[in-house]
Formats: structure tokens, sequence, C-alpha cells
């Protein structure tokens, strides 16, 4: 659905050219859910404005659903839909007012867009406040209709650029429930997001974006594992040093290291398979074991690593 | 077709906005009456001197017509501003409707207030004393499309560049003001000394107030009225190339 080589973007600024993408190398396939990650200021929001045709690329090349960016960008407008960042609606339009038009300027005659703005309005939850004008809407209303403006022509690939943004937890979780919803209809959905909760609840692949190039690509596990497997938090009182001895060396063990609390963390493989291990050998080596915890990494720990900056600072 | 169709769409989007808040409108007809009813009857007795060309009314009326093309729409780039600010500009733009379209759907909706604002001052003119004929009618209105036309083609193109109105208001005041005054519009400029005359011929309004002013004399003379409108014409043709250029390119 996606497939870019090289795609770059630089720009002249006062201070010289910034390269704020510097050659990406992309795959999307169609009926996926791909998030595309990274801290402000990465290039993610540029890669997502040459895919959609806002942006003339620099260098490189890119098929966007099944046409070619640089030589029939009309054409790839067709197919996909966009919902920006900021959103897109006036504040003196009414949201049915919105769809009607974005159908038509897709091609429909007016009776079909009417009967699509409809369907969109019905399908967002969005019919009660259908005939007011978009500067009445709640944040969660205004979202739905800017992701209704996107699908209203059925694209089979739709970008969405940090959708939930500024949104209370409820309605958050409504508008997960419809890009869910799209992929069952078969629509590739392309989504750039800076919250990890949100890569990890939707998406079936991620691609992590830094400096502009991709540092990461894979599913959220595949990538959760890559870090350093799992974290086995161990808690033996004051026995400490002689559980460091009895486990640093195991070969399930990658690395281990002393907390300031005297807990020992071991990171693992396989979190699961190693507690049993661990439990044995400090039995055999007459320590007592006062607590033991498994955690798995996060997606915050996969950029931490690929990044060498946590998201949840950028997000604060 | 397709431009045709989407400039249509546009067209009908930007007068259901203008309708539903029409107070820009009046606000535009109000300046020109108020030239009309408080700075008119000055005119009158400087209507006698050699040079001003005409009965007070119709050589002040076209002028002030000329005045409200260009000052009605060269401000209408300030709407088109907000509707980059609202994101609705890049939504239009990720659909393939036409580039042309977004210009000349919102210019058309420019035209359209204008032409009622001029027909509303025409009209309340007569009773002053204007003169009126179908053919100074129509060579007026045909002047002040042109002028519209390329006055908000200008103001789309510069909104589009500078996106910001803390940085459009500036530019617009500090340029219309003194077009303004070298275009003869409040006093002709054949009262002005030689220096100032020669600075506004080089002003293309100056060709466009003097063709406004020869529409509504008797006989009309066609030289005049021909410059005039070629100016209009060339000025609205240049920049609605500018502005439908900037519609389409990719800007950031």
């Amino acid at each position: 659905m996606i497939e870019t080589s090289g795609l770059r973007r630089s720009f002249t600024t006062r201070r010289g050219v910034v390269e704020a993408v510097a050659g990406i190398d992309l795959r999307v396939d169609a009926g996926e859910i791909v998030g595309f990650l990274g801290p402000n200021g990465a290039g993610k929001t540029t890669t997502l404005r040459m895919l959609t045709t806002l942006l003339e690329p620099s260098g490189g090349e890119a098929t966007v659903a099944g046409c070619d960016l640089l030589t029939e960008p009309r054409r790839v407008r067709e197919r996909i839909g966009y919902v920006a960042q900021g959103g897109a609606t006036d504040p003196t339009v009414t949201g049915r007012r919105e769809l009607i038009l974005q159908a038509r300027l897709y091609g429909m005659d007016r009776a079909t867009a009417e009967a699509r703005a409809a369907e969109v309005l019905a399908a967002l939850d969005l019919e009660a406040c259908a005939d007011r004008r978009g500067g009445t809407y709640s944040g969660g209303q205004r979202r739905r209709l800017d992701l209704g403006l996107g699908l209203v022509h059925k694209p089979q690939l739709l970008f969405l650029d940090e959708p939930t943004t500024g949104l209370d937890p409820q309605s958050r979780a409504h508008l997960w429930d419809e890009i869910r919803g799209l992929r069952e209809q078969g629509t590739t959905v392309f989504i750039t997001t800076h919250y990890l909760d949100e890569a990890d609840a939707l998406c079936d692949r991620l691609a992590i974006i830094d400096h502009g190039r991709i540092v990461a690509e894979g599913t959220a596990e595949e990538l959760k594992r890559d870090v350093a497997g799992d974290v086995v938090t161990v808690g033996v009182g004051h026995d400490t040093a002689e559980a460091m001895r009895l486990l640093q060396h195991q070969p399930f063990v990658r690395e281990a290291s002393v907390d300031d609390d005297g807990t020992l963390r071991l990171y693992v493989e396989r979190g699961e398979v190693a507690m049993p291990q661990i439990l044995r050998l400090l039995d055999g080596g007459g320590l007592t074991l006062q607590t033991i915890s498994l955690a798995r990494p996060s997606l915050d720990d996969v950029f931490l690593r690929q990044t060498g900056r946590s998201l949840r600072d950028e997000a604060a | 077709m397709r431009t045709l169709r989407d400039t249509l769409l546009v067209f009908q989007r930007s007068m259901g906005q203008t309708l539903r808040n029409p107070v820009w409108v009046v606000v535009g007809l109000m300046q020109p009456i108020y030239y009309l009813f408080l700075f008119g009857p000055v005119l009158k007795p400087v209507a006698q001197l050699q040079g001003f060309g005409g009965s007070a009314y119709n050589v002040f009326v076209p002028a002030l017509l000329v005045q409200m093309a260009l000052f009605g729409c060269v401000f209408v780039g300030f709407g088109l501003i907000a509707e980059l600010r609202y994101g609705v500009i890049e939504r239009m733009r990720v659909t393939p409707m036409s580039r042309l379209a977004m210009l000349l759907g919102r210019a058309g909706r420019d035209i359209a207030v204008l032409c009622f604002q001029s027909t509303m001052l025409v009209v309340m003119s007569i009773p002053f004393g204007l003169h009126i004929t179908l053919g100074s009618v129509l060579i007026i209105f045909a002047l002040l499309v042109l002028i519209g036309l390329g006055m908000a083609c200008l103001s789309y193109g510069l909104a589009l560049l500078l996106r910001s109105e803390d940085a459009l208001a500036p530019l617009l005041n500090a340029v219309f003001l003194p077009i303004m005054l070298l275009s003869g519009m409040l006093l002709p400029l054949s009262l002005a000394p030689g220096w100032l005359r020669a600075i506004g011929h080089a002003n293309p309004f100056y060709y466009a107030v003097e063709a406004a002013r020869e529409a509504f004399k008797s006989p009309v003379a066609g030289g005049t009225v021909v410059a005039g409108i070629a100016v209009a014409a060339a000025l609205a043709a240049v920049t609605i190339t500018w502005a439908a250029r900037s519609f389409g390119r990719s800007v950031a």
C-alpha cells in the first residue's frame, strides 16, 4: 500500500539546509495498521505530508496506494484520506455541510454526497450535533468529524496524524474503536503518534523515526524483545551479594545489576522461563527469597534505547 | 469541467459563510457611503475648478467605486488566513479537486459581494446627481470585476505567502494608501503638480480610475476606457496566475 525508498526532504532555513527527513525506506501492506513513532521534530509529520502529496520530496521515490507519488499525485489523492494533526474544520460550518462538501470534492454528486454524509455521521455517533456549527463541538466530537472527513470517500489508505492528542480517555477509547473498525473494513491505516499505549493498543506494526531516519521497525512484541528481553526483580534481604554470585553467570541471564534498595535486577531473554530457574537456584543456595517480580519492557524502553530519549518526557 | 464544478462548490461554501455573517458586506459599503454623504458635498464647489473634468458626482462616484473594489477585495486574504489556520485549505489540498478552483471559487464570492455593493452605491448616488447610462454601467462593472478579481487574487496570494494577519495587515496598509492617493481617486490627478502626476502615471489604478470616470462622461472617449480595462485585465491575469500557483504549490 505504501512503499518508499530513500524518501527525503530538506528545508532551507536562515541557518542553512536542514534535513528533516533523511532517507526513509518504508513498506506498509494492505490492511495493516502501522504506527509511526518518534519524538517531536523527528520527521513524522514531514514524512506524512510527503506521502499525502502536501509536500514535495527533495529526493527518493514512493508508491502510495498503487500510484507513483511524484508523477501521479492526483491519482494518489483520489485513493487516500488524511486527518491532519490540528484538525480541518471551520467553526462556522456545520458538520453535515463539511462532510457533504468534502464528499463532493471527491467527485460524488449531491444526492450521493448527502447519503454518504448521513452514513458517516451515524457511524461516528455525530447525528446529534450534525447540524450544529463546528465551533460548538466537544474535542472528541470535533476529532470524530475530522476522521469522518478523512474517510467520507472510503479511501483504501488513511493517514492519521496524532489522532488522539488532547482528547480525554473516553474519547480516545472511542476513536480507537473507530480506527480498529476501519481495519475490519479492509482500510489500511498509517498513524503517527507519540503515545506508546496508543501504538501498543492499535498498531500491527511500528516504525520508530528519529532525526529523519527509521531506527527500528517491527511488531510491538518484536521491538520490545529486541531491547533486552524481560526484567526480573529479585529481593533477598541482606544476601544480595551471594544471590548475585549465584545468578549472574547463568546462561539465561543477559545482564544483572543491583538497585539502590538492594534488589537484584536481572535482564533475561524470557521471564516466564527464567523465573522458575531463579527460584530453584536461590533455594539450592540456601537463600530466602523475599520478593520476585517480572516486568515486560514497555515501548518506552524501546524508544529510550532507540532514540536515547524517553517519549514520556516528550508527551508531557 | 472539473475546475468549473469545483469552483462552484467552493463559491457556494464561501458565499454561505459570507451570508451567515454579512456584517463585512455592510461594513465594506459603509465607507463609500460616508464619502458620498460627508465628502461629496465638499466637492461641489471644487468641481467648478478647471481640470476637474465634469459634474461633481460623475467624477467622484466612479472613483469611489474603484476604491471600493480595491479596498473591498484587498483584505479578503484575512479570511483565507483563518481558513489556513483551521486546516480547511490543507484538507482541500489533499483532495483531487482543482487547485485553480480553490482560488476562483473564493474570488467569485468576493466579486459577487463587490457587485452587490457597487449596485447599492450607484443607486444611492443617483439622487445626489449622478447621471448614468446603460453603457456607462456596463463599462464600470467590467472594470470593477477585473479590479476586484486582481486585488482578491493578490490578497489570497499574499495570505498564502505570509500566513499571518500580523504580517499581512501592515503590508497592505503600507502599499495601498499611496496607491490610492496616486490614482487620483479623491481628486483628479489633473489638479496635481507635474511631478506627482508623473508618478501617478506609473500606477495602474490611475488608468482604472480614469477609465471609470470616462465611462460616466458623454461622449465616451474609447481609448481611455480600453486602456483602463486592459491594465486591469493584465493585472488580474498576473495575480490569478500567481495565486493559483501558490494554491497548487506544496507549502509547508
